[in-house]
């Protein structure tokens, strides 16, 4: 017993002593590629903290995370040991090869995840989430009332209510949404098209299947919004169009979770946009059950190609990223949902909680699906200016991936 | 020179242009002609906070085997050249088939990727070329006839738009379109229709791109047209003076034959440059209403799957398109130089 405690308190105070000296990282080097939204802003800092003498930790947080994130980890030693990302984009890492399962780790270390953080595939814990993320509806309350709306609950809603603000003078155009050709429109896209009962692909194969009923559908209310929206909306991207909802121009948008909580918080945001800004759930369309959104997760990763005492590095200091007694800071809990253990909702999560519990489908971990989210990214914009009919822009998005899918060995 | 020191002066040059030059175009080309392995596909089990579903992943160990075996790839020859995503034949010959007119073969055509990158960067190059010669020649002899004291004033000034990142610039210029911008409004005011927006409309955003262009190139032609233009002789100019020549017949006769060489230089080095024309349509957000061969190799490259093999192919045909257009002027250039040997 004496011995047990004797060797529990030097266990103690050697790990306090380590941990003074950085997360209880010795030495290796640690680097972070991922996003820039606030959370994973937090994250990168809390990671940071960990650097000492020996430990050397950087992180490069940039919105063109996915496109150096792969490059980054392919060379040997990798430039990255630990990249963050979603359930889109572990598919591209997973797809090369170039993350190492993580069971030992969270064996030894992981102590404080709870286990629905762990990201399994095939058995093997190949990333750690931090937080969940969907789109859902923002809006302006004062608006709403002034017009004497109430919150729309599906798409078709949201339509008849932006008429109705259009026609009372109160909002020129009222109905935001990142729309940007490419990668936003691609997104809002898949949210219509499972809302509308859709799938991408024909069951167990990448065969593409969205030139159907409901992609057409999906397409005729994505027009019909844009008709309620900045003429320029396919250059707005989240950021364009969170500014057009600080400026006031917008009752009615879709966004992201991760951003709803400072939405209104930037300077110079006019007081009536503050004091009418409210959050809402995903809505549905066409008569469906399943929210027009999906569900994301948001988690860490670690290089393969690195040392194992890299590795270990790169892992603790990601585990201090993300410690629960970060959240407990008010700022740094309303900044997302997050999934560590302790957490309570703020009144910014409730649209990404209504968005989990309405049985919202996950972004789909396809090895296939970035080629059909490219594919949709840059076909669509020909049908929403007006130059093709929905089946014509959905023929050319499956003609599109089907060249892209044979050519990296999806398709015969 | 002797060939020998021709060769010691030259040699550190063609190390270069063989390492980053040659080699690159090498590797591209490879890369052109072999497509990634196949996909070994597996069901596996995901879980994660959402709870668990059975979905696809790529089986490893298996693709791990194939990748030792042919370590380049699947070998497809000229294949992904005559493919959708580039020259598309076989959709080339069905449109072909299929439709009645000209303007239906060319509105379908555009609905290939790579015509419709071809469609923009071939207007972007010939349109914009000879207006930035001429605006640079037009800078450069208005500057020259300045008095000497506000000379470099002028000419620092006049180089600005080349001093500015085409990606600053052209997002500064963006933004002065906007809807709400300086010069968006003012043009919505001058065509008195509020709801004009210069970013929702394909023929303004095209336009927008060419003056950009223009804007952000002319200094260029300027510069080179401005030191061509210090070494006019004097007696001649004089003599077409004396002679009863207007400045219209000076320009005409005297400056313009001089400068036809240089005329000739910036319009090979223009040709080139906007034939690759890629930062305004970044800068612009343009890529719904403009795309151009080398826009579609970035976005090949970007996706959350990169299209490796797709971006080598359009890289080659760029090459390709490049060598085309520059060869009449590089024809006349070696025709130039054997009648003067």
């Amino acid at each position: 017993m004496f011995l047990r405690n004797t060797v529990a308190a030097a266990a103690l105070v050697v790990s306090a002593g380590a941990a003074f000296a950085g997360c209880g990282i010795t030495d290796g080097r640690v680097s972070i590629v991922g996003n820039e939204f606030p959370a994973i802003q937090t994250v990168g800092a809390n990671a940071v903290a960990c650097a000492g003498d020996s430990v050397e930790v950087t992180t490069n947080l940039t919105a063109d995370h996915q496109s150096i994130n792969l490059p980054g980890m392919q060379g040997d030693p990798a430039e990255y040991t630990s990249a963050i990302i979603a359930n889109s984009s572990i598919v591209a890492l997973m797809n090369n090869d170039v993350i190492r399962p993580l069971d030992d780790l969270i064996a030894k270390h992981g102590g404080d995840l709870k286990k629905n953080q762990i990201i399994t595939i095939g058995g093997n814990a190949m990333a750690v989430a931090f937080m969940a993320n969907a789109q859902h509806l923002v809006y302006r309350s004062d608006l709403l009332e002034a017009a004497g709306l109430e919150v729309p609950t599906t798409y078709e809603e949201m339509l008849s209510a932006a008429k109705v603000l259009r026609e009372k003078g109160l909002s020129e155009n009222p109905v935001g949404g990142a729309y940007k050709a490419g990668w936003n429109l691609a997104q809002e896209f898949n949210n219509m098209f499972l809302g509308m009962g859709g799938s991408h692909f024909k069951a167990g194969s990448a065969e593409p299947s969205v030139n159907s009923e409901a992609g057409v559908k999906a397409l005729e209310m994505m027009k019909a919004l844009s008709e309620y929206m900045n003429p320029d909306f396919l250059t707005h991207d989240s950021n364009a169009t969170n500014a057009e909802y600080r400026a006031g121009n917008v009752a009615l948008m879709n966004m992201w979770g991760s951003r709803a909580a400072t939405l209104v918080t930037a300077e110079g945001v006019p007081q009536d946009v503050v004091d009418g800004f409210a959050i809402a759930g995903p809505m549905t369309v066409g008569g469906g059950d399943t929210p027009a959104s999906t569900l994301w997760w948001d988690g860490w990763t670690v290089a393969k190609n690195i040392s194992d005492e890299d590795a270990e590095a790169t892992f603790l200091a990601m585990m201090n990223g993300i410690r629960p007694e970060m959240i407990q800071d008010d700022d740094v809990a309303t900044q997302a949902v997050w999934l560590i253990d302790g957490y309570e909702p703020t009144p910014a999560a409730v649209g990404v909680y209504a968005a989990a519990q309405s049985g919202t489908i996950p972004y789909p971990m396809l090895p296939y699906m970035g080629l059909m989210h490219t594919a949709l990214g840059a076909e669509l914009t020909d049908f929403m200016q007006g130059n093709e009919t929905a089946e014509q822009a959905l023929a050319d998005v499956e003609a599109a991936y089907v060249a892209s899918a044979k050519e990296n060995g999806f398709l015969q | 020179m002797k060939h020998k020191t021709f060769f010691w002066f030259f040699l550190p040059t063609a190390a270069a242009m063989l390492v980053f030059i040659f080699a690159p175009i090498v590797s591209v080309v490879m890369q052109s002609v072999f497509l990634p392995h196949e996909a070994v596909l597996v069901e596996v089990e995901n879980c994660g906070p959402f709870g668990c579903t059975t979905e696809t992943a790529i089986d490893q160990e298996a693709t791990d085997r194939l990748r030792d075996a042919s370590p380049l790839g699947r070998f497809s020859g000229l294949e992904l050249y005559f493919d959708r995503s580039n020259l598309a034949s076989a959709e080339v010959a069905e449109i072909w088939r299929t439709t009645e007119s000209w303007g239906a073969f060319g509105s379908e055509l555009y609905d290939l990727p790579f015509y419709r990158a071809m469609a923009f960067t071939l207007t972007y190059t010939f349109t914009v070329t000879p207006l930035l010669i001429a605006l640079g020649f037009f800078i450069a002899v208005a500057v020259n006839s300045v008095t000497r004291q506000i000379r470099g004033f002028l000419i620092f000034f006049s180089l600005l738009p080349m001093i500015v990142t085409p990606l600053v610039g052209s997002l500064i210029l963006f933004w002065m379109i906007d809807a709400r911008g300086v010069l968006g409004n003012l043009i919505s005011y001058l065509a008195n229709d509020p709801g004009l927006s210069l970013k929702a409309s394909t023929p303004l955003m095209w336009i927008s791109l060419i003056v950009y262009g223009i804007w952000s190139s002319a200094p260029f032609a300027f510069v080179v047209f401005y030191a061509g233009l210090q070494t006019v002789p004097q007696d001649t100019l004089e003599s077409a003076q004396i002679d009863g020549a207007t400045r219209a017949q000076q320009i005409r006769y005297v400056i313009v034959p001089h400068l036809m060489p240089l005329i000739t230089f910036v319009a090979l080095i223009q040709l080139m440059d906007n034939f690759r024309v890629f930062e305004p349509i970044v800068g612009f957000n343009a890529e719904a209403h403009a795309r151009s061969l080398s826009w579609k190799i970035f976005n090949d490259l970007t996706g959350e799957t990169q299209q490796l093999s797709a971006a080598a192919t359009t890289s080659v045909l760029t090459i390709l398109c490049v060598a085309l257009l520059l060869s009449p002027v590089l024809v006349r250039t070696w025709r130039d130089f054997r009648g003067k040997a």
